[in-house]
C-alpha cells in the first residue's frame, strides 16, 4: 500500500478510528453508535478487520449524494476496497471476479450490461411471478402445518420461498437448490472457516459453470437462456462473466430475501397490532414491507472507492480512499424518516435505501417486494394462531453475517 | 415545472412505475421508463416530483419552465 492510499487525515495515534463493523446492542436495531455519528461525525474514519482505514458515511443525504457521484467507483479490484470482514487473498480474487459483472462496474461499462437484463426484472415481470410465488408459499405453509411442532420458520418458509423463486427465474432445476442454499449461507458467514467457504464457493462455481455451458449449448426460455441469446447478438459477457453474474444473482437474490422473511416474521409475531393490520387489509402489506425493509436494512454497508478528491459533510475524501456507505444508518436518519427508530407500517417509506441507490440499486427489488408481501399476507392470514416459542430477544441472530438475519425462528400454532 | 427524462441513464429499477403507475410504465422492449402523461401535467406535479426524487439513476429530474 502506498502512502497515497492511507492519507494522514484518515487516522492518527490520537484519533484511532472506530472499528467496523460496529456492534449491535439490540438485535432489531442497527449499531447504536450510528446515531451519535449521524449527529456529530457523519463521515468518519473507521478501521475494517483487515486493518485498512475507510470513510463511513452515515447520513441519508450524504449516502444518496455519494451513490450518485461519478467520482465514487464500485471497482472491486481496487486494493483499497474496504471489506467488512477479514478475507484470504483467494476470496479477494473471487470478489474481484464477480465484480466483472454489474456490481463492480462504473457507469460506462455498467449501463450496457444492466440494460441487457432489465427487461427480465421489470415490475410487470415480477407481478407475473405472483401465482408461482403464491403457490410456493402455500405449499411451504401446508408442509409446515402437516409437520411437527414447534416448526422453524427459517427452514419452513424463509429459505424455500426465495430459493424456489430464484431457481424458477434463472431456470435451474429445483432439486439443485440445496447446494445454492448451503453455498449462499456459507459465503456470507464469517464464522464458517475460510477453507470450508472456499470449498462451497468452488462447488457452486463448478455447478454454475456446468449450468451456463448447458444453456449455451441449448438456450432455454428463462432469464439465463434469454441472456445468452441476447449476448450472442451483442457480446458483452464472456463465459466466466456469465458464471460470475449468475453467482451474484443467486447469492444476492436468495439470502437477502430469506433474511427479510425471517426477521420480518419474527418482528410481526411480536407485534400484534401490525400483524392484525396486514391480515385485515391486503393492501397494507405493500407499505408494511417498505417499512420493514427500511427498519431492518439487512445489508448494512457496501464498499466504494473515491476516484477523485471529494469535499462532503465537512471532510475531504481523497482519491483512492475507501468508503463504506451505510444503508442501515441512512435508513434510521430522522432527517429522512420522522421518528426513524419506530416501526410505522402506515408511513410512506419507499424512499428508503435498503435496496441501495444510484445505478447499482438492486435489480431484483420488485421480485423481493412481491415475495415479502405474499409471505406476510399469507402466513398470518392462514395461521392466525401462529406464535413464537420463547422470547424474541433469545433468537439466534446472525451477528457474523454480511447480510443480517436470524438462524432459526421456532414457532407453534 | 417540467419533468426531464434521460432514458440513457435509466437502469430499470421500476421505482417510478411502482410509485405512480398511472404516470409511468416500463417499456416491454427495453425495460426503460415510459411517461404516460404530459411532462408538464399540472395535476401530476407532486407525483412527478416524488418520482424524480425516488429515481436512483438520475433518469428523471425536474426543471423549471
Amino acid at each position: 500500500m502506498t502512502q497515497d492510499m492511507t492519507p494522514v487525515a484518515l487516522a492518527g495515534p490520537e484519533h484511532e478510528p472506530f472499528g467496523f463493523p460496529m456492534q449491535r446492542d439490540c438485535p432489531f436495531h442497527p449499531p447504536a453508535r450510528y446515531e451519535t455519528l449521524r449527529a456529530e461525525r457523519p463521515i468518519v474514519p473507521v478501521r475494517v478487520p483487515d486493518g485498512q482505514v475507510a470513510w463511513l458515511v452515515t447520513r441519508y443525504a450524504d449516502v444518496r449524494a455519494l451513490l450518485t457521484d461519478p467520482r465514487v467507483s464500485s471497482d472491486r479490484t481496487h486494493p483499497n476496497l474496504p471489506l467488512t470482514e477479514s478475507v484470504t487473498p483467494q476470496t479477494r480474487r473471487n470478489i474481484a471476479e464477480v465484480g466483472r459483472s454489474l456490481i463492480g462496474l462504473d457507469r460506462a461499462e455498467h449501463g450496457p450490461q444492466r440494460r441487457m437484463l432489465i427487461t427480465e426484472f421489470t415490475l410487470r415481470r415480477a407481478q407475473e411471478l405472483r401465482p408461482h410465488i403464491q403457490q410456493t408459499v402455500d405449499r411451504a405453509i401446508d408442509a409446515m402445518l402437516a409437520g411437527p411442532q414447534p416448526a422453524d420458520l427459517v427452514d419452513a418458509l424463509a429459505v424455500p420461498v426465495p430459493s424456489a423463486t430464484v431457481t424458477k427465474l434463472l431456470g435451474m432445476p429445483y432439486e439443485d437448490r440445496e447446494l445454492i442454499e448451503r453455498a449462499a449461507n456459507a459465503q456470507l458467514r464469517q464464522s464458517v472457516p475460510a477453507q470450508e467457504r472456499q470449498e462451497t464457493s468452488a462447488e457452486l462455481h463448478a455447478y454454475v459453470d456446468r449450468l451456463i455451458s448447458a444453456k449455451e449449448a441449448n438456450p432455454t426460455d428463462d432469464v439465463l437462456g434469454r441472456l445468452i441469446r441476447r449476448n450472442r447478438q451483442t457480446p458483452l459477457f464472456d463465459h466466466e462473466m456469465l458464471v460470475g453474474l449468475t453467482m451474484l444473482l443467486l447469492v444476492a437474490g436468495f439470502e437477502t430475501t430469506a433474511s427479510m422473511i425471517a426477521l420480518g416474521s419474527a418482528w410481526l409475531l411480536s407485534n400484534e397490532r401490525e400483524r392484525a393490520a396486514i391480515v385485515a387489509d391486503p393492501a397494507a402489506a405493500g407499505p408494511a414491507v417498505e417499512e420493514l425493509l427500511r427498519y431492518f436494512s439487512v445489508v448494512d454497508a457496501l464498499p466504494r472507492i473515491a476516484t477523485d478528491d471529494i469535499e462532503i459533510g465537512g471532510v475531504r475524501i481523497r482519491a483512492g480512499d475507501g468508503i463504506l456507505i451505510s444503508f442501515a444508518s441512512a435508513n434510521w436518519d430522522d432527517a429522512a424518516f420522522a421518528d426513524a427508530a419506530t416501526v410505522d407500517i402506515g408511513r410512506n417509506a419507499r424512499h428508503h435505501v435498503a435496496f441501495g441507490y444510484g445505478i447499482h440499486q438492486c435489480i431484483g427489488q420488485n421480485l423481493a417486494r412481491e415475495e415479502l408481501q405474499i409471505v406476510f399476507r399469507t402466513l398470518f392470514t392462514r395461521v392466525p394462531t401462529l406464535r413464537l416459542v420463547g422470547d424474541v430477544a433469545g433468537l439466534p441472530f446472525k451477528n457474523d453475517s454480511n447480510i443480517y438475519g436470524v438462524d432459526r425462528v421456532p414457532v407453534t400454532w | 415545472m417540467r419533468l426531464e427524462i434521460d432514458r440513457e441513464l435509466c437502469v430499470g429499477s421500476g421505482m417510478c412505475a411502482l410509485s405512480a403507475p398511472e404516470l409511468f410504465d416500463q417499456s416491454p422492449d427495453d425495460g426503460r421508463v415510459l411517461l404516460l402523461v404530459d411532462r408538464r401535467d399540472p395535476q401530476a406535479t407532486q407525483l412527478l416530483a416524488a418520482a424524480a426524487d425516488l429515481c436512483p439513476s438520475g433518469a428523471l429530474s425536474l426543471a423549471d419552465d
